[in-house]
């Protein structure tokens, strides 16, 4: 019979055991009904005109030029965040220049994109360039060019992580989390971004009111997903 | 293989300003400033990281540690480490790209001319 003391050693190696192992990254990922309804479009035509505004995905870009879609990236988030654009309002405390940030963002004809995928873009973005970045899009999409982005739900909170989207061949997403260098901080020190506020059902019917037709889908994850139809 | 690691080919220092049209046959790594046109057609080119390159390329291969403003235009492949900072379009037939890094236009892959030839493929 084994002492108390033996059950004791092998309980704390046991234990150390457990924790010495590197740590295994969680594959995350998720269902969404909006991006199977794009994929159906994707599946069905082809050279169209993508326009992915998340952090830039290799496995995104093989995914669309594979099916002989032509895709633009352009990661707006992260571009918002260039210092450059930071200038004095009137009251003298920092605001972002969003005519200097459409400047330099989003130039594209009009009427180009057949899809674009906003992703969870509006909820992390400053609030002042969300609804100049919405009727940019609106020029720059084809009349009948879907849009996809997903709003946290109040129940998400705060601290909710940002995370990048990559497609898959079905409705399921695979999910990294976004970090990136901030303006102020070290390059070396990364940050996952903060989210700004959660828009409610009319906000966002809102934001899109100049757009044909607005399809919701609540997910479990606490988020909403909103198919526009330009 | 970037041009630094193999030791080969030409190597612009983080110090060099060039403005113009650079051609060469040879494989070539950048870590200075270019302003211009890149043309290197069946050789490699390697921005390194504190290479600043405002020019339209041309090349077998690109590997992308630094900053770019152009487009790219590779007959093979393309590959953007986790520093790399890309505005301009990419035309290529193969491109990897790391985690971080950022891109910035359209991307063209080409299917390779021996797969589009072969059946069932």
């Amino acid at each position: 019979m084994a002492s108390i003391s033996d059950n004791l050693m092998r309980f704390f190696k046991s234990s150390s055991n457990q924790t010495a192992g590197p740590a295994i990254p969680q594959k995350l990922s998720r269902r969404s009904s909006g991006m199977g309804e794009i994929s159906r479009l994707l599946n069905s035509q082809e050279g169209l005109c993508i326009l992915d505004m998340g952090s830039t995905s290799a496995n995104n870009i093989r995914y669309f030029t594979g099916k002989g879609h032509k895709n633009y990236s352009e990661d707006l988030l992260r571009s918002s965040l260039d210092p450059g654009l930071r200038i004095q309002d009137g009251s003298g405390s920092l605001a972002i220049d969003s005519k200097k940030f459409l400047e330099e963002n989003l130039v594209y004809p009009n009427a180009h994109f057949d899809v674009v995928l906003c992703w969870n873009l509006p909820d992390y973005m400053e609030e002042s360039l969300v609804k100049p970045t919405i009727d940019r899009l609106w020029s720059v999409m084809k009349p009948g060019g879907f849009l996809l982005a997903f709003f946290h739900t109040r129940d998400a909170g705060p601290d909710s992580t940002c995370y990048r989207y990559h497609v898959t061949d079905s409705d399921m997403l695979d999910m990294q989390e976004v970090k990136f260098a901030m303006p102020g901080r070290p390059g070396s020190e990364r940050q996952s971004p903060r989210l700004q506020r959660v828009f409610n059902n009319r906000h966002i019917e809102n934001l899109f009111r100049d757009f044909v037709s607005i399809k919701f889908f609540l997910a479990r994850d606490s988020m909403r997903e909103v198919l526009v139809v330009r | 293989m970037d041009v630094s690691q193999t030791g080969n080919g030409a190597h612009i220092g983080k110090s060099v300003v060039i403005k113009g049209e650079l051609s060469g046959s040879e494989d070539l790594y950048v870590d200075g400033n270019v302003d211009g046109k890149i043309e290197l057609r069946n050789h490699s080119l390697t921005i390194g990281p504190n290479g600043n390159v405002k020019a339209d390329i041309s090349a077998k291969s690109v590997v992308i540690q630094g900053k770019l403003d152009g487009s790219i235009n590779a007959s093979e492949r393309v590959e953007l480490r986790k520093s790399a900072l890309v505005t301009g379009d990419v035309t290529t037939q193969r491109i990897a790209i790391e985690e971080g890094a950022f891109l910035k236009g359209k991307v063209d892959v080409l299917i390779e001319a021996s797969k589009a030839a072969a059946p069932g493929s």
